[in-house]
């Protein structure tokens, strides 16, 4: 029974046991509880501690300072622009144009495994 | 005979029956009050759930069942003319039967709070039933008419369910589209069963497939089935609908869609391995067919995985960002699947290396259905949950929630892990053994999956960040972690899900390799009904 709990994924080409890595994860966390705890332990809350330094510009609103998602991995969709227009083109909306895409689709299939 | 091998004996058509009885008993039932009708749907799944788990326990051990509806004929090799209906269950039925009794009986104890302040619950509860139903009918059934009937209804309740919110129009013009898209999809599956009908004299799936010589018209024939199917699968480029319909649906419609969707990928995987198994399943070089297809379906995963990875990382709408990435999700399915029937093509005797990656890479796609109906699934979980508490999907407008929803982040971070394909969760499993089987197919194929796989990643960070981190929204300063039903909902999902990532050989040496013998084994289940070896 433990056997099978502890056996090993074999994939063909290697395998896979997800308890060694939790093992290492758990040794992991450990070594990182102990690090913390060299840590500065006068640490205060509610004091100026706490407060975020921006090189002393004025701290945004709540609402400002989070970075939203519209803000992230701008610039790969910007250099992607031309697939990513291509796929927006895609998907349009239109239900005419989606069933056309499984007309299309339905047309080349005929056409490669009619010629085999 | 006792009670408990008549119950076995009977338990194909009960698992259709009880839900469909339930489903019509519910209207009566609401009007006791709201609480009996919950508890009355959750203990009538159960109960299948109970007869899932039976019938399961019985072809897993036994091997095939057929239950025969109409006739008194023995079976198998007694029968000369097929047209009765049958239900024929093999190990790929019972994996994809216990996904489906999973996926109804989590959704419906989300409901139970999700949906409590809506209104036409008696008819929500009742279509969840018919859907649930039409999903058993088109897994348990070996008869394709009858497998077309339960397709009809699966998409006129998904259809219905889609437009549970009448009041908003995004709902309704996702209903639509799904419904002529849909409708359209399974037209050209009842041509292809017509067709099948007019040159075989039959509808069952065992004789065709016993029958079936790959005339022209048996081609015609295979891209209708496959395309209909593939598209009722959410398969680039036909895929469009599948967005739409899961963002506009509630939280708990679209966990159980999912499993509908994958019905219909349930349906691709019998068309291909049984009904042209004979045909398409051969080795050796000069033999194209299978090739062909192999190639087409890996063709049309990749670009699944690169369009739903690509147009999930640019939206700003939750669910739909989730939508998309179930795309990418089927494509890593039909990529395995693809990677199978090319290196069974290109296997030769003495060297049956590329007919063991291709092995690998169908044990790999099966189990990435699993793993992807409970990643995807727990995903819209935690989106109907940040719906719930903050009435916002955007992006933009959300922020911080970590505070207030401290155990929606936790589920949010199994699923974002899960889905990503990173260790030790089960989507990790399914996904290695597609990276290393499709590696031995062709390089390139394993190069792409990867990639695509970060870039999950990717796109399930930039989500992490935008709603669970960040300071404190004052708009969202209030919001409150949602109720028990759908913590516990969300809780189970991710119990199975962290069980399955931990010890993935259970799953796969009990219920994956079964399906995938019991796919590759063509003759076997052709034998059970049309007699001989």
């Amino acid at each position: 029974m433990l056997d099978t709990f502890l056996k090993s994924l074999e994939t063909g080409s290697g395998f896979w046991n997800p308890l060694v890595l939790g093992l290492a994860i758990i040794i992991a966390l450990l070594l990182i509880y102990i690090i913390r705890g060299f840590g500065k332990k006068d640490y205060k809350t509610g004091t100026e501690q706490t407060k975020a330094f921006l090189s002393g510009n004025p701290e945004y609103s709540k609402d400002e300072m989070h970075v939203k998602g519209k803000n992230l991995y701008w610039g790969f969709t910007q250099a992607l622009k031309s697939v990513y227009n291509v796929l927006e083109k895609m998907h349009n909306g239109n239900t005419s144009d989606y069933v056309l895409w499984f007309v299309i689709i339905i047309g080349v299939l005929f056409i490669i495994i009619g010629v085999i | 005979m006792n009670w408990f091998e008549l119950i076995t004996l009977h338990s194909p058509p009960l698992i259709v029956a009880v839900p469909l009885l339930a489903a019509f008993l519910t209207p009566l039932v609401s009007k006791i009050n709201d609480t009996v009708r919950n508890l009355f749907v959750l203990i009538m799944l159960s109960i299948t759930g109970l007869l899932v788990l039976i019938l399961g326990y019985d072809v897993l051990t036994n091997g095939i069942r057929v239950y025969v509806f109409g006739g008194g004929a023995p079976l198998p090799s007694g029968m000369n003319i097929p047209v009765r209906i049958m239900f024929e269950i093999d190990s790929m039925t019972i994996f994809m039967v216990i996904i489906t009794i999973i996926l109804a009986l989590i959704s419906i104890l989300y409901s139970w709070s999700f949906m409590k302040d809506k209104d036409g619950l008696d008819k929500y509860y009742t279509i969840i039933l018919l859907l649930v139903t039409s999903i058993f009918g088109m897994e348990l059934t070996g008869d394709l008419f009858n497998f077309f009937v339960f397709l009809e209804i699966s998409c006129i309740t998904s259809c219905a369910l889609i437009a549970f919110y009448v009041n908003k129009k995004e709902s309704l013009d996702a209903a639509f589209k799904y419904i002529v898209i849909s409708s359209i999809g399974a037209l050209f599956i009842l041509f292809a069963i017509g067709l099948l009908y007019a040159q075989y004299n039959a509808l069952n799936m065992a004789t065709i497939a016993n029958a079936i010589q790959f005339t022209f018209f048996d081609k015609i024939v295979l891209v209708l089935l496959i395309t209909g199917l593939a598209m009722k699968s959410g398969l680039a480029p036909m895929h469009m609908w599948l967005p739409d319909a899961y963002s506009r649906s509630p939280a708990s419609v679209t966990f159980i869609l999912v499993g509908a969707t994958l019905a219909g990928l349930y349906g691709s995987l019998r068309v291909i391995f049984t009904i042209y198994g004979n045909q398409l399943l051969n080795t050796g070089f000069t033999f194209y067919p299978g090739l062909i297809i192999g190639i087409i379906v890996t063709a049309l995963g990749v670009l699944s995985i690169f369009i739903g990875v690509f147009m999930a990382l640019k939206r700003s709408d939750f669910k739909k960002m989730i939508a998309y990435t179930a795309v990418a999700e089927i494509g890593y399915m039909f990529l395995a699947i693809g990677s199978y029937l090319i290196g069974l093509a290109l296997s030769v005797p003495d060297n049956p290396q590329m007919l063991i990656a291709g092995t690998y890479a169908l044990k790999g796609g099966l189990f990435h259905i699993l793993n992807d109906a409970l990643d995807i699934g727990l995903l819209f979980l935690v989106a109907g949950a940040v719906y719930y508490a903050t009435k916002q999907t955007s992006l933009n407008s959300l922020g911080g929630l970590a505070r207030n929803m401290k155990y929606t982040t936790i589920f949010f971070l199994i699923g974002l892990l899960a889905v990503s394909g990173m260790p030790p969760m089960n989507g990790f499993a399914s996904k290695l053994l597609i990276y290393q089987s499709t590696y031995q197919i062709s390089p390139i194929l394993s190069i792409i999956a990867i990639i695509c796989s970060i870039m999950l990643l990717a796109v399930f960070v930039k989500v992490f960040q935008s709603i669970f981190l960040g300071p404190e929204i004052p708009s969202l300063k209030n919001v409150k972690e949602v109720p028990k039903s759908m913590l516990a909902a969300m809780a189970l999902v991710a119990c199975i899900i962290i069980f399955i990532g931990l010890f993935p050989n259970i799953i796969i040496d009990n219920l994956v390799t079964p399906a995938a013998e019991a796919l590759q084994n063509t003759t076997t289940y052709i034998s059970t009904i049309v007699g001989g070896t």
